[in-house]
């Protein structure tokens, strides 16, 4: 991936490498950092937007389809050499390279050296700008994409020669786990975006209101990035298996809410999909399921919007991940009445006979968890440096495999679980002596098997409470089983208070007649 | 259960500035003696915190050079006695397999050197393998075998006082939330608890947790658990009609 570039120069690769001028600045985009520039100056949020989200795109598609943008060193007359204006130009350089090319490792540890800068930046609270939450938001999702990228691309020691070795251990605090992490944390801390959103509860503070903008001429920057860093830590974690802690981030946030997070597609995905899939490694099916369906029927409704944005593909890749976590989770815990029509019908259509499999528990079904599992997860990642030493190894799959592996274990753990559902699902009442026979067991074992039906369909929740997440429920009388049908509760409270607000409604519109 | 041993003891002062560290500053390698000393503190004192553990672990898959398999047993138990909590799979998800068996072989060839011979060099490759064998017969309700096999394994687990109390805890949880009424051999079985001590534990819940027992036609004693929203379908009933007080309040100008 790194190839033969050399180490020092900002060179791509493939055949514009030798048309490539970083010093080159065409008229568009010495305009576009101009007027970039300009509406950064006068706070133009929606200017900024603009540019930032069409016109760069644009200039990418028609100048640098597979070269980078000219250097900043070019730009900089341009724009007063503005220090701050520099360090975003270089966050969407290296973004684009990210995107078009494959970054050398010199380039790597420029980025991080860049993300640093601007983290420093931020944090020292001199920034006055207000910036659009689209591009906040891109800053923190790149900034863990390409630490996860660098984790992968040192991870596969085998081609690796001996100037990229000699340049990790030198540069051994480039995208350094401590770092990554600190920095996340730092944002978080400085912008005190968790008290902020506790005082906004109180009505204290206006955050989520503005969406996060300040409109008393102050600065959004740290804020919003310090709320975006929590869905960042939340990534990071889920990356490194802590599925725990990272669900501990993100919890200033309500999700059941709409907030900043929601103000961009990508973040909002983000946030759920990792939040879904921490749930679904503990255990928490139903949390996990009601998410998903969400998620997956806001996709659905509007995805048409985004079709030209440059985020569209990476919403349907995560949309499609998402049915595929949902296939898995329904078949450990099918609740299907948790999912609404139009995520069922594209659910069938895609796993019904895959999740018909999976819940026969036998060889097959153990693939095709394995097979799901696989390409719906998260890119896990290692995050200590090896010891560079012989012999080399790619160890880059390392993480996945045992994410995997446990995942797999989990369910053998819950195999003998779907036969006992089949029978519960026809019985209201039956002995113990007859279910065991009727499952070829004995019954010890029966007892055994029921206990852990109900170990594995109740998961503990955050403040340590257990929750219930049976579909099929029962209870064991001495050695009957009784069998409680799990019929939708009649939501009398809710029918009754609609009818009041309708009558209090009718009431007042006959008041005002007779007034006329 | 587990989370809840925090609660019950007061906090020592180390715990407090532990906790402090791990909620203020966890993603700093400079803490690792700390953490590692609290994990010692809590087991000699009978409590815990998985959030402290858990940052441990974190950081020992920063480094893996610094990880310590005694260190790591001890977490491992603490986390089996903090059942149903998944604390067990939570530390398992954290630490790598390649470390795991690398570690293990420089232990025990380390071992070998000093020449204190081949059984201690097996016993540390065997802890993690234990601890494993024991989660999957608690996470299947194999109660009988998961105290055979802690019987063998007394020498990995007697390290950490209140591990048989708390797996008892874990048993009588997962009966509660299956039987109404449980044969008194069931409960026997799942508690490792025989004969007179076990009629002494049992009146020791009749007055303290709300059991009670009857007689059975053949079978002997039943023990019956207090119903809860797990056991018991119609307390379940009552707490899914619940109205939240947001909507109440929409309509309360109007009643009034």
């Amino acid at each position: 991936m790194t190839g033969a570039a050399p180490y020092d120069s900002d060179q791509p690769h493939g055949d514009s490498a030798s048309s490539y001028d970083p010093n080159y600045v065409p008229d568009s985009v010495k305009s576009f950092v101009v007027h970039m520039y300009r509406h950064i100056r006068e706070k133009n949020v929606y200017e900024i937007h603009q540019m930032y989200e069409t016109s760069f795109q644009s200039i990418s598609d028609r100048f640098f389809k597979d070269a980078p943008w000219p250097s900043v060193d070019a730009v900089a007359t341009y724009v007063d050499n503005d220090h701050v204006f520099c360090l975003l130009y270089r966050e969407m350089w290296f973004r684009h390279l990210y995107a078009r090319l494959s970054p050398t490792l010199k380039q790597r540890i420029d980025s991080w050296d860049n993300y640093c800068n601007l983290f420093q930046v931020v944090l020292h609270g001199v920034v006055n700008m207000q910036l659009p939450n689209q591009w906040l938001w891109d800053m923190v999702d790149e900034f863990v994409y390409q630490f996860q990228s660098f984790c992968q691309y040192r991870a596969k020691m085998k081609n690796k020669t001996e100037q990229e070795i000699a340049l990790l251990r030198q540069y051994d605090q480039a995208w350094n786990v401590y770092g990554v992490l600190n920095y996340l944390q730092a944002l978080v801390e400085k912008s005190s975006i968790i008290q902020i959103l506790e005082q906004e509860k109180e009505g204290l503070e206006q955050f989520t209101a503005t969406d996060g903008y300040d409109y008393s001429g102050g600065s959004n920057v740290l804020k919003v990035l310090g709320y975006f860093s929590m869905v960042g830590l939340l990534r990071v974690h889920c990356l490194l298996g802590d599925y725990h802690t990272g669900l501990k981030c993100i919890l200033p946030i309500d999700i059941s809410q709409q907030g900043v997070y929601t103000s961009v597609i990508g973040s909002h995905i983000t946030t759920i999909y990792h939040y879904g899939f921490a749930n679904l490694m503990l255990r928490r099916y139903t949390e996990a399921i009601r998410e998903f369906n969400k998620i997956l029927i806001y996709i659905f409704k509007t995805k048409q919007y985004h079709q030209k944005s440059p985020q569209y593909e990476q919403i349907l890749k995560k949309n499609e991940q998402m049915y595929a976590l949902l296939a898995v989770t329904l078949s450990l815990c099918p609740q299907l009445k948790l999912v609404e029509e139009t995520v069922n019908s594209q659910l069938r259509e895609k796993y019904g006979e895959k999740m018909l499999r999976m819940q026969r528990y036998d060889d097959e079904a153990f693939a095709l968890y394995d097979e799901l599992f696989s390409y719906a997860c998260p890119k896990f990642i290692t995050p200590s440096a090896s010891s560079y030493e012989e012999p080399l190894v790619n160890y880059n799959q390392d993480a996945y495999r045992l994410q995997l592996k446990l995942f797999l274990y989990e369910v053998k753990q819950q195999q003998l679980l779907s036969g006992i559902r089949t029978f519960l699902n026809v019985y209201s009442t039956i002995s113990i002596a007859k279910l065991a026979s009727y499952m070829e067991v004995d019954e010890d074992t029966l007892r055994t098997i029921l206990m852990t039906y109900k170990h594995k369909m109740h998961s503990v929740d955050s403040d340590g409470k257990i929750i219930s997440n049976m579909d099929t429920n029962f209870y064991i009388d001495d050695d009957m089983v009784h069998v409680v049908e799990s019929k939708a509760p009649k939501k009398y409270g809710d029918y009754f208070m609609r009818q009041i607000v309708k009558l209090e409604g009718i009431t007042s519109d006959i008041d005002r007649v007779k007034l006329e | 259960m587990g989370r809840e041993m925090t609660n019950q003891k007061p906090q020592s002062e180390m715990s407090y500035t532990v906790e402090q560290l791990v909620s203020v500053n966890p993603y700093n390698p400079d803490i690792l003696p700390d953490l590692e000393n609290y994990v010692n503190e809590q087991v000699s004192s009978q409590t815990y915190s998985s959030n402290a553990n858990l940052c441990l672990l974190r950081l020992y898959q920063f480094e893996t050079e610094r990880m310590s398999t005694q260190i790591v047993a001890r977490i491992l138990i603490k986390a089996l006695m903090a059942m149903p909590a998944p604390d067990f799979s939570l530390c398992l998800f954290l630490i790598p397999e390649r470390v795991q068996i690398l570690k293990m072989r420089t232990e025990w060839v380390l071992v070998l050197w000093k020449g204190r011979g081949m059984t201690i060099g097996m016993q540390m490759e065997d802890q993690f393998k234990t601890l494993i064998v024991l989660s999957h017969y608690l996470e299947t309700a194999r109660f009988r075998q998961f105290w055979d096999e802690a019987a063998k394994s007394r020498h990995i687990l007697e390290v950490v006082p209140g591990f048989e109390q708390a797996i008892q805890a874990y048993a009588i949880h997962v009966l509660s939330i299956t039987y109404q009424k449980v044969p008194r051999s069931v409960l026997a079985e799942a508690i490792n608890i025989e004969g007179l001590v076990l009629d002494k534990f049992i009146e020791h819940h009749i007055t303290n947790s709300g059991w009670s027992i009857e007689k059975n036609q053949n079978k002997g004693q039943l023990i019956i658990f207090p119903h809860n929203e797990f056991n018991d379908p119609e307390l379940k009933k009552s707490a899914a009609d619940g109205i939240p007080l947001e909507n109440i309040t929409r309509i309360l100008p109007i009643l009034g």
